[in-house]
């Protein structure tokens, strides 16, 4: 590699990771506590508790977990009932003012499936948790702050990229894996940084890009909302708004005959932008194991309750969904998760360490050879 | 060009090792329970204890 070249790319990896540094500090400390948010709510307290009842309990249907929710919250509309593989007896239910309300101001509690009992989450609604997720994903500052943070996720890919053209010249002489220990405090931490650097570059690289990706959801839906749903709902588009909804009783059922072999993951109700003001949305998943991130929207009729059309999943939506197991890293059990907080934390002192050896190359300002001109 | 290539396989292939078999454990865990978490652990986990020896290591 000619040392102009070398020049180059030391330039785009100095300035791409020191914008992008302090976002990245900040998502990876924020991210630490977020990948156990589910062990942490536990901690507090915070976690629903359903009662003890027999195993095979029936359920009630959907139409009377509406009307438990508004007896719940009178005045609020049901906008979402989410399902959990993992509490099978639970309803995870979301209300608003109205359904178009936008989803910071929405309520969100447990319904118990059997009872109808309503628990609430409040780590769902504030607190710690939510603080740090608010923090994590828009920084408090809605669309902008989402779209920002996309912009670093961008930069932070391109740091990672440009870091791995000039590992070559560093490590030309070195074995895989040297600590040099025996010179100086800067080398030692020039060559930890492109150690860890390296090996936690797939890593670093797939949650980065999936966070971009999470970050840009908002858009995504709205792509879908435009290129899927306007389509199939054009014949609606002059109807009068519901005044009244046929019970959602049937729902399920109804999904579950068009889409065999899947099983739900929420209904969206009318009028929520996962859905459109005449349709109730079931999001069915796959049946696999791989395909249960996927979701296969079922447009139902509000009134009539006759399935408009099982939509098309584009592509995006498809890369939306398979990116948050892979932001979130919780798709491997306990260890997986000590993993990814491992490597979040190695991440951290990469991060860390680039800055030390940015600052140190900096107050060592006199003429240097092309080769320091990249330790950055 | 000849050593430049040498130079090249000589510095990347370990990382490229290990960039492949962190790929595989994050893909891993995707397709299943089980045995699919245990290979994902053993992914993810060469390149961080690799990278924690080098951390750790005294002289």
């Amino acid at each position: 590699m000619k040392s102009k070249t070398i020049r180059r790319w030391s330039f785009i990896h100095t300035w791409t990771s020191l914008v992008c540094t302090v976002f990245l500090l900040l998502l990876a400390l924020t991210g630490l506590p977020l990948i156990f948010h589910h062990e942490i709510e536990h901690l507090l307290g915070d976690a629903p508790q359903l009662r003890e009842m027999p195993a095979d309990t029936p359920h009630l249907n959907l139409a009377q977990l509406v009307q438990a929710a508004e007896r719940h919250r009178p005045g609020d509309v049901v906008q979402y009932f989410g399902f959990d593989d993992d509490e099978p007896n639970a309803v995870l239910t979301i209300m608003a003012k109205t359904a178009g309300t936008e989803p910071n101001a929405s309520h969100t509690f447990m319904l118990d499936a059997r009872t109808g009992e309503a628990l609430e989450t409040p780590q769902a609604n504030g607190g710690l948790m939510l603080f740090i997720l608010r923090l994590h994903v828009d920084m408090f500052a809605g669309l902008p702050g989402k779209l920002l943070l996309a912009f670093m996720g961008v930069l932070f890919v391109l740091a990672i990229i440009s870091g791995t053209v000039l590992y070559l010249p560093f490590m030309r002489r070195l074995q895989f894996g040297t600590v040099r220990h025996d010179k100086s405090t800067r080398l030692r931490w020039l060559d930890l940084h492109n150690l860890i650097g390296v090996v936690t570059l797939t890593w670093a690289l797939v949650v980065g890009v999936t966070g971009v990706i999470s970050a840009c959801a908002d858009l995504l839906i709205a792509a879908w909302r435009n290129d899927a749903l306007t389509a199939l709902v054009a014949p609606y588009r002059d109807a009068p708004p519901l005044t009244q909804l046929a019970p959602a009783t049937r729902l399920l059922d109804i999904a579950a005959e068009v889409a065999p072999g899947m099983n739900p993951d929420f209904i969206a109700f009318p009028g929520t932008r996962f859905s459109s003001e005449h349709h109730y949305s079931v999001f069915m998943k796959g049946g696999t194991h791989l395909t249960s991130h996927l979701l296969t929207p079922v447009l139902i009729d509000a009134s009539t309750l006759q399935v408009t059309a099982v939509a098309e999943r584009p592509w995006y939506m498809d890369a939306m969904g398979m990116s948050q197991p892979l932001h979130f890293g919780d798709y491997g059990g306990m260890p997986m998760k000590i993993l990814w907080a491992t490597l979040d934390v190695l991440t951290i002192i990469v991060l860390g360490s680039g800055v030390y050896l940015w600052l140190v190359r900096r107050k060592a300002a006199r003429p240097v050879p092309p080769i320091r001109e990249a330790g950055a | 060009m000849r050593p430049r290539q040498s130079n090249f396989w000589k510095v990347f292939s370990t990382p490229l090792v290990l960039a492949l078999l962190s790929a595989a454990g994050l893909f891993a865990a995707l397709l299943g329970d089980g045995v699919w978490d245990a290979l994902s652990w053993i992914g993810l986990g060469i390149p961080a204890i690799l990278a924690l020896r080098g951390l750790l290591q005294r002289r």
